[in-house]
């Protein structure tokens, strides 16, 4: 396929699923087409929704998706998925909820694998977000893989995080760690008809109540706790996805309307840099110790105790960042 | 550095409900380092092309038990091409005789058919030595 940065311009939904293939398979060169569209990205309001395996992320994107179609909004949704650490296979199931959307030319939805990323998202999620920017979708969903307590990195990219809490957890003690309980600029108690959700949803609006005034990036926002239920009431749950998508538009409005939108798009542009220089920097010297086979000798060194991963790394460092400026003092050393 | 990963869609379509074949796959492809895009049961042509398409996956494969397969696998290359997906290889597998498999993959419809009792390393290894080069 040529030219994937014009084609995705043009609004050529295979050639975007490809330049996001490419990125994600760290083709060579893949990053001329990024610079293609750059300049036309921003438009979009992005969301994540995060939470627990089979908290229901997925069912909830569905009716989100549905919730924003009925007001004539597109909708470009990408779900995570894990990549398994032994093999690199993945299963990709969260469309599995969102077939009825298939045939609609105003949803793309893409499913992505982990690649190995620990952060919730994969590194291709940032430009994935970028590629349906540029294809004009107005609400781009980012769907996390199920999380833990510390897989935070979807705030480094949406402007309205939304965290899918269900009963049955754990308790209170939960609700006050640091991490994931945290970043909610909304808190979704899905499967609400379920026991214990009148008790999480207490706890909840305390936790929520005390960090009323916290110096995050939505300082000053009253953090929502939702509650969704009835999943098998197709009417019932439409209506209560209704009241989160109007949150949502509410959160995104009270970004513009206290400036602090410009703050998370300063995030969100500081991880984008980070993770290009790693492209740019780290992967080919990587790959080049690799190739060499110096990567398995300095393993094997570590092994046998003749050195240490800190020592190693200077010596890389020395070797190639500090190649050009000065190369004495790393002779010297 | 270049770390290409084979992309897989499985599905069936109408009220086929025997996916005990198709799910044994779809573990055995991730097992094999391929990613998987699995749409589980009672899904339309339609639906699983434009899936394909929006997916961007080397394989569309599709396990039947019901008897129509001469019809959908025709229909689903249609789709395919005409979503400007004429690069994605149609496979199968399922309940399909030895002469109808033949035929479809001799008209060019299907890259490959499995029929019963195939063993799935050798789907897993047929799939990793056919995936269609993309040159970009």
């Amino acid at each position: 396929m040529k030219d994937l940065g014009k084609r995705v311009l043009a609004g050529d939904v295979r050639a975007a699923s490809r330049l996001i293939r490419n990125l994600e398979d760290q083709i060579t060169d893949t990053y001329i087409a990024i610079q293609e569209i750059f300049k036309e990205t921003g438009k979009s309001h992005v969301i994540g929704i995060t939470g627990a395996p089979g908290a229901g992320k997925s069912t909830l994107t569905d009716e989100l998706i549905q919730a924003y179609r009925s007001q004539g909004k597109t909708v470009g949704v990408l779900a995570v998925d894990p990549t398994s650490p032994f093999t690199g296979g993945a299963l990709l199931g969260d469309r599995i909820r969102m077939l009825r959307h298939a045939e609609d030319p105003g949803v793309f939805v893409r499913s992505l694998a982990t690649r190995g990323a620990m952060g919730g998202i994969s590194k291709a999620v940032g430009e994935g977000i970028h590629v349906m920017d540029v294809l004009g979708k107005d609400r781009i969903i980012v769907e996390t893989v199920g999380v833990g307590q510390q897989e935070v990195e979807i705030i480094n990219h949406a402007h309205t995080v939304i965290v899918v809490l269900v009963p049955g957890m754990g308790d209170e003690i939960q609700a006050l760690k640091a991490g994931l309980m945290e970043i909610a600029d909304i808190f979704v108690i899905n499967k609400a008809d379920r026991e214990g959700a009148g008790k999480l949803y207490k706890e909840t609006m305390n936790m929520v109540q005390m960090s009323r005034d916290r110096a995050g990036v939505s300082k000053g926002w009253q953090i929502p706790v939702l509650l969704v239920e009835s999943v098998m009431e197709p009417h019932k749950f439409a209506e209560s996805v209704e009241k989160l998508r109007d949150k949502i538009e509410e959160h995104y409005q009270f970004l513009i309307d206290n400036d602090l939108i410009s703050e998370r798009m300063r995030r969100k542009t500081a991880a984008e840099i980070q993770e290009a220089l790693w492209g740019a920097v780290m992967c080919p010297i990587l790959g080049e110790l690799e190739a060499s086979g110096e990567m398995k000798r300095m393993i094997d060194h570590c092994l046998l105790k003749e050195t240490d991963p800190y020592t190693l790394a200077d010596e890389i460092a020395c070797r190639y960042l500090k190649e050009e400026s000065d190369k004495e003092s790393c002779a010297e050393s | 550095m270049d770390n290409r990963v084979i992309r897989v869609l499985l599905a069936k379509i109408g009220l086929d409900s025997h996916d005990r074949g198709v799910r044994l796959l779809a573990r055995n492809l991730k097992d094999s380092g391929v990613e998987v895009i699995y749409l589980g049961l009672y899904r339309t042509l339609e639906e699983v092309a434009q899936t394909a398409i929006q997916e961007d996956v080397d394989f569309c494969g599709l396990s039947m038990h019901t008897g129509a397969h001469k019809e959908a696998f025709p229909k689903l290359r249609e789709l395919l091409n005409s979503l400007g997906g004429g690069d994605i290889s149609v496979i199968g597998g399922g309940a399909i005789p030895e002469e109808d498999r033949r035929a479809l993959v001799s008209a060019g419809v299907a890259a490959a058919m499995f029929g019963p009792g195939a063993n799935y390393n050798s789907i897993v290894e047929w799939i990793k030595t056919n995936t269609p080069a993309r040159n970009s």
